[in-house]
């Protein structure tokens, strides 16, 4: 074996280092640079970054990690929102009631995803949009009027705790689907993902992993549909099921790249960023704009921002050959 | 309830029951064909519709006269989608392609959908004909005129389609495409020809659905994705690969929504649909009307 040298050992450790540190830089400065600002805007912006990194990590973890497509996420988030505000406000602890939006949510997804995984891929598809959808129907004929916060509660309110909920469940929600690449299911996660008829041949029990991996998605995009109850004064109850919820967790996990860890935050990121723009801008095309970036993106490019990263960072130890 | 509302429900499922089954007949001639899920098909039904809207407002042409606008239209329409996105995606095999083509799609939906609300507004628009209100008694059962002729024009839609399909030789290359696209091939069929043609088919059906829907309901540009899913319970029912078969599908579904509506409640009628989609799942995967 040959010895390496110096700068090469350098360059691994760097290499091995360089996430780690990147990560927690990143965190600090997710803590710290809201609060040294201290503008409406900037902790509403990140807000918004951290909201979105969980609702799409919690789609990457079903669609990209167990590859299978759900048309629903709004459903998840959605019940999770109904159901922590309504709890939180009839004087339930809001801990409480995140949480019970969390399960709540959970148990619905196990209802369509119980008989529709059964099949092939595409039925959990429509199984997901038809909930979501009938859902957001039902909802908005029963539950028509604005939900309003209470005066009380209005006065007491504090954005930056709103804030650092979000940010809270962005690093839980990531850090649960890093746990969950790292545990032994993972192998069957993925299996099923790449070969589903090999992956059973194999031994995996495939239905209890589609299970598994729509448990932990549904549950972290009903905390965000809680997290989105708590921060918003007043809105539609039918809102949080609007199908653009889905789409937005659609297009951020495939901007930063699908069945990544790194995809949906950069995408989250990004597509903040350029939305916000956007809409100051572009008020009535913006989504078009989106619609469109998205179909190309599945097109042409479907590793998204990371897969073109992976691609740069490769080019000058192409050259030194 | 009395036997004379009781008839009338029954009737009204019925007529709504035709349109869900034109509606759901495109989507299933495309996923029979392409082995593609168009999502975005809500939204061609919507542009068919506004086409009738249209020539109905500015030319006062009778809507059920501007299918002849309309259908050729939408047909120019699903061949420019089919060239610009669907093919693209038509090459891939098997989960991928129907992943891909959901995906694709439901972003097409969202592209679609805006663009309506910028070019149209997002105001719901209605068809106001003069014998609209009007209608047939009979045995105290009212049937009005526009959902007697919706429901005719839907009968002989299906019956065209089923000839062109079983009785025409580009029918049957689009049969024998959905049966076995490489045989087809190797049988000297242009599949990438077939696949255009039925997507644009497909498109020209929604136009007929739009139509409709437009004369009995009126539109809006949001009414896309509720038609989607009307569409794809309808051909869960029917069974997949069953592309007739979604107008008796779409027939029960109608009915059975209209007295589940009467006896629980319309706010709750879009349930019905749903529970219906899980039940048909659990209990025969292949559909009502389809063979495994």
């Amino acid at each position: 074996m040959q010895e390496m040298t110096i700068a090469q050992r350098t360059r691994i450790s760097v290499h091995r280092w360089l996430p780690q540190a990147g990560i927690i830089v990143l965190i600090l400065f997710a803590i710290f640079f809201p609060r040294q600002v201290d503008k409406q805007n900037t902790w509403n912006l990140f807000f918004l970054i951290c909201l979105h990194i969980s609702l799409g990590q919690s789609w990457n973890i079903l669609a990209g990690f167990a590859g299978q497509t759900s048309l629903g996420h709004a459903a998840f988030f959605g019940i999770g929102a109904l159901a922590a505000r309504i709890l939180w406000f009839s004087g339930m602890p809001f801990a409480l009631a995140f949480i019970t939006g969390g399960l709540a949510a959970v148990a619905f997804a196990m209802l369509i995803g119980a008989p529709t995984f059964r099949l092939r891929g595409a039925y959990f598809a429509i199984g997901t949009l038809g909930v979501a959808e009938v859902l957001r129907i039902t909802v908005s004929q029963n539950i028509p009027l604005i939900s309003t916060m209470s005066g009380t509660l209005i006065a007491t309110y504090d954005l930056p705790a709103r804030y650092y909920l979000a940010l809270g469940l962005a690093i839980t929600t990531t850090g649960a689907a890093y746990v969950l690449l790292r545990s032994p299911w993972s192998l069957g996660i993925l299996a099923v993902r790449e070969d589903e008829g090999a992956a059973q041949a194999t031994g995996v029990h495939v239905l209890r992993h589609k299970l598994l991996a729509l448990s932990l998605s549904s549950f972290f995009a009903g905390l965000a549909g809680g997290v989105f109850a708590f921060q918003q004064i007043s809105y539609y109850p039918s809102a949080p099921f609007s199908p653009l919820w889905t789409f937005d967790a659609l297009l951020i996990t495939f901007i930063g790249g699908l069945g990544t860890l790194a995809g949906p935050v950069i995408g989250a990121i990004f597509f903040i960023f350029v939305r916000e723009q956007l809409a100051l801008n572009l008020v009535a095309i913006h989504q078009v704009i989106f619609g469109i970036l998205f179909i190309l993106i599945v097109l042409i490019f479907p590793g998204g921002l990371v897969e073109a990263w992976e691609r740069l960072r490769k080019i000058p130890y192409r050259k030194e050959k | 309830m009395s036997i004379e509302s009781f008839a009338q429900t029954l009737v009204f499922g019925l007529f709504v029951g035709g349109i869900y089954g034109i509606a759901a007949m495109g989507l299933a001639l495309v996923f029979g064909v392409l082995k593609m899920l168009n999502i975005a098909h809500g939204e061609l039904l919507m542009l068919g519709g506004y086409a009738t809207f249209w020539a109905f407002s500015t030319f006062g042409m009778d809507p059920f006269v501007s299918l002849g606008i309309g259908i050729p239209v939408l047909f120019l329409i699903g061949l420019l989608l089919d060239r610009a996105v669907y093919h693209r995606i038509v090459r891939l095999v098997g989960e991928e392609k129907i992943k891909n083509s959901l995906l694709v799609s439901f972003g097409l939906t969202l592209v679609i959908q805006n663009l309506a609300i910028w070019l149209f507004t997002a105001d719901e628009r209605t068809v106001q004909v003069s014998y609209a209100g009007v209608g047939w008694n009979l045995l105290g059962v009212t049937l009005p005129y526009t959902r007697l002729v919706s429901l005719l024009i839907a009968i002989i839609v299906t019956l065209a389609l089923n000839y062109l399909l079983h009785h025409t030789y580009p029918g049957k290359a689009i049969l024998a495409t959905a049966e076995d696209f490489e045989a087809a091939e190797l049988a000297g069929i242009n599949i990438h020809r077939v696949y255009m043609m039925t997507f644009a088919l497909g498109a020209s059906l929604a136009s007929i659905a739009g139509t409709l829907v437009t004369v009995i309901y009126g539109i809006s540009p949001s009414i896309g994705i509720i038609w989607t899913l009307k569409a794809l319970i309808v051909i869960v029912l029917a069974g997949t690969g069953s592309i007739l078969g979604a107008f008796p599908a779409g027939i029960l579904l109608g009915v059975v929504e209209a007295v589940s509506g009467a006896f629980i409640g319309s706010t709750y009628r879009e349930v019905v649909g749903l529970v219906i989609f899980l039940l048909v799942l659990i209990l025969r995967p292949q559909g009502l009307f389809g063979r495994n």
